[in-house]
C-alpha cells in the first residue's frame, strides 16, 4: 500500500475557503471574464435559469448528517484531498457536465424518502429504504484513493460497508455472474437529464456494471458518507458505489437499482465510446486513454496552481495486492 | 466623437477587458481559490478565451462592413494579439501545471494525442502571425503579409476542431463554435473560394 507522508503545504481543513466566499469570487470572475469567457456566462445563465439571477447563494445548502462507524486506522497516512474540493468537484453529469455545477445544481436533491431496489438472480430480492441504508449493516471508514479516468486524483474517506455484505443477505444463485447498477431517473430533479447541454450528451439512466468476483470482493464498497458525514448529493447521496481500482466513472452515484445477472450488461460510458472507455476500466497506467497518457496523474490536495502534485499512477490504483488475482490470465490491454 | 478618439477607445476597453480577467484568474489560481483544480480551471479559461477572441478578431472586419464604420478595422491587431496571449498561456498552463515540465511527456502527448497535435500546429500559426504583426515586418512582407495572415482561416477551423476534439461528450458547446466559425469564413465565401482553388490550380 502507498503511504503518502504529509508534505510541507498541507494545510488543515479549516484553512480551506469558505463556501460562500468561494462562490463569491467565482461569480465575480465569471462577470469579469465577459470578453474571454463566453462559454463560461452561458453557465452563470444555466445556473441561474432555475434560481433566479441574484439568490443563487441564497438557496438552502442540502443538509447532511453526522454518522456513526469504525474508524479505518490503516490508512491515516494517505494525503487526504480537503473535504470542500471532494464536494465541489464532481463528475456527475445529472447535475450539468462541469465540475462545479453538481455543487451548486443539486443541493435541492431529495434523497429521503428512497428506495433501493436489490434484484435479479437472488433468492431473496429485497428493497431498502432510506433508513436502511445506513441501518442494515454496520459502517465503517475506508479511505480510498480515487483514480479519474481523466488523469487527476484524491484520497477520500469514505464511509459504508461492503457490497458483499449487501449481496450475501439476497443469496445470489448459480445464474448470478453480473451485477448492474442504476442511478435515479428523475429529470425534474437532475437538470442534466432534461438538458442534452447541460447533461453532457450522455445517455440517462446512468448504468454501471461488475462481475461478480468484483462486487464480492471486500474493497468494494457501498458508500453512505464522507468525512464522517453522510453523503452531500453532488457526491451520489444516498448511496453510491466505490470502486478504488477503477477508473472512477465505474463508481456509479444515488444508486436506486442492483441486479443479479447472467449476462454483461451493457454500460453507459462503454456504449458511448467502446473505445476510450471499457467495461472494466481497472486503473492502468500501461494502457492509455486514446486521447491522454494514463502513465501519471495530478493528485488534487492544496496549493493551488504551483502544486507539485502529478505522481505516478499505479497499476489497479495501488490495489493489485487485493485485486489482481481476479483479473489471473487476462489480457488487460484488450479487456482495459 | 473623432474616429481616432472611438478606436482609443476601444481599444482601451479591448485590454481592459482582455488583461483583466486574466490577472484575476491567476491571482486566485495561484491561492488555490478557484475551484478544486485550478489547473483544470486555467487551462479551460485561457482555451476558450484564445478562442472567444479569434472569433471576435475574425467578426471585425464583417461588422465593421454591415455598420458601415470603418475605423473598427484598426482594433483587428490588438483582438489578434489577445488572441494569441492568451493561446500563449494555454500551452504554458499544460506544459507548466498539467504535465509540470516532464519534457518527454509533453512532446508525446503533442505527438501521439492529435487533438494536441492540431492544437499546436494552430499555436505556430498563430505564432507566425503575431510576429509578423510588427509594422516593419509587414512593410517589408509586401504583398506576402496578406498571404500569410490568410492563414487565420485555417487557424480558427483548427482551433475549434481542437476543442470537439478534447470533450469527452459534451459537443453542444464545441458545436455552436463551429457553427460560428462556419458562418464568419461564409462571410468571405468568394476571398475563400478563391484561395482553395488557388491552392489546388
Amino acid at each position: 500500500m502507498l503511504i503518502k507522508i504529509p508534505s510541507k503545504n498541507h494545510l488543515e481543513d479549516s484553512s480551506v475557503t469558505q463556501e460562500s466566499i468561494y462562490h463569491e469570487r467565482r461569480s465575480l470572475l465569471k462577470q469579469m471574464g465577459f470578453l474571454g469567457a463566453g462559454a463560461l456566462m452561458s453557465s452563470v445563465i444555466a445556473q441561474n435559469a432555475k434560481a433566479g439571477f441574484f439568490d443563487n447563494d441564497d438557496e438552502p445548502t442540502f443538509q447532511t448528517k453526522p454518522l456513526k462507524y469504525k474508524k479505518d486506522t490503516l490508512n491515516q497516512a494517505l494525503l487526504k484531498t480537503p473535504e470542500q474540493k471532494v464536494i465541489s468537484h464532481n463528475n456527475f453529469y445529472e447535475f450539468g457536465s462541469k465540475k462545479d455545477q453538481p455543487i451548486e445544481l443539486a443541493q435541492g436533491f431529495v434523497v429521503d424518502p428512497w428506495q433501493l431496489k436489490v434484484s435479479g438472480e437472488c433468492d431473496h430480492p429485497m428493497t431498502l429504504d432510506y433508513d436502511d441504508l445506513t441501518k442494515m449493516f454496520p459502517l465503517e471508514e475506508r479511505i480510498y484513493r480515487l483514480r479519474c479516468v481523466e488523469a487527476w486524483s484524491m484520497v477520500i474517506p469514505w464511509i459504508g460497508f461492503s457490497l458483499a455484505s449487501l449481496l450475501k443477505k439476497v443469496a445470489p444463485n448459480s445464474r448470478a455472474k453480473y451485477v448492474v447498477f442504476e442511478t435515479l431517473y428523475d429529470p425534474k430533479q437532475m437538470p442534466g437529464q432534461e438538458s442534452r447541454r447541460l447533461g453532457g450528451g450522455i445517455k440517462y439512466p446512468y448504468v454501471e456494471g461488475l462481475r461478480i468476483d468484483e462486487a464480492m470482493n471486500p474493497l468494494t464498497l457501498m458508500s453512505v458518507g464522507l468525512y464522517g458525514k453522510t453523503l452531500p448529493p453532488q457526491n451520489g447521496a444516498p448511496i453510491r458505489l466505490v470502486v478504488p481500482w477503477k477508473y472512477g466513472f465505474k463508481s456509479i452515484k444515488s444508486i436506486v437499482g442492483i441486479k443479479l445477472l447472467e449476462h454483461q450488461p451493457p454500460t453507459t460510458w462503454n456504449k458511448l465510446a467502446p473505445k476510450e472507455y471499457g467495461f472494466y476500466a481497472n486503473v492502468n497506467p500501461s494502457h492509455d486513454h486514446p486521447r491522454w497518457s494514463q502513465a501519471s496523474e495530478r493528485h488534487i490536495t492544496t496549493g493551488g496552481l504551483f502544486a507539485r502534485n502529478r505522481i505516478p499512477t499505479l497499476p489497479f490504483n495501488g490495489y493489485g495486492e487485493e485485486v489482481a488475482d481476479l483479473y489471473r490470465g487476462m489480457d488487460l490491454s484488450k479487456h482495459y | 466623437m473623432k474616429s481616432d478618439t472611438k478606436v482609443f477607445l476601444l481599444k482601451v476597453l479591448i485590454h481592459a477587458g482582455a488583461l483583466l480577467p486574466l490577472m484575476n484568474l491567476y491571482f486566485l489560481a495561484f491561492n488555490d481559490e478557484i475551484g478544486a483544480d485550478p489547473v483544470e480551471t486555467v487551462i479551460h479559461f485561457t482555451g476558450i478565451g484564445a478562442l472567444n477572441l479569434l472569433l471576435l478578431t475574425l467578426s471585425v472586419t464583417p461588422i465593421a462592413k454591415i455598420i458601415k464604420q470603418g475605423y473598427l478595422l484598426k482594433t483587428r491587431r490588438v483582438l489578434g494579439l489577445y488572441a494569441y496571449t492568451y493561446a500563449l498561456f494555454h500551452l504554458f498552463n499544460f506544459l507548466a501545471f498539467e504535465v509540470q515540465f516532464d519534457g518527454s511527456l509533453f512532446i508525446s502527448e503533442v505527438i501521439k494525442r492529435p487533438y494536441i497535435t492540431v492544437g499546436m500546429i494552430a499555436f505556430f500559426l498563430l505564432t507566425a502571425l503575431a510576429i509578423t504583426s510588427i509594422n516593419k515586418l509587414k512593410r517589408k512582407m509586401g504583398k506576402s503579409w496578406q498571404s500569410l495572415h490568410n492563414f487565420n482561416y485555417l487557424i480558427v477551423l483548427l482551433a475549434t476542431i481542437h476543442f470537439y476534439w478534447s470533450v469527452k461528450s459534451e459537443l453542444t458547446s464545441p458545436l455552436f463554435y463551429f457553427v460560428v466559425a462556419i458562418a464568419l469564413l461564409l462571410f468571405r465565401y468568394k476571398k475563400i473560394k478563391r484561395l482553395i482553388l488557388s491552392v489546388f490550380i
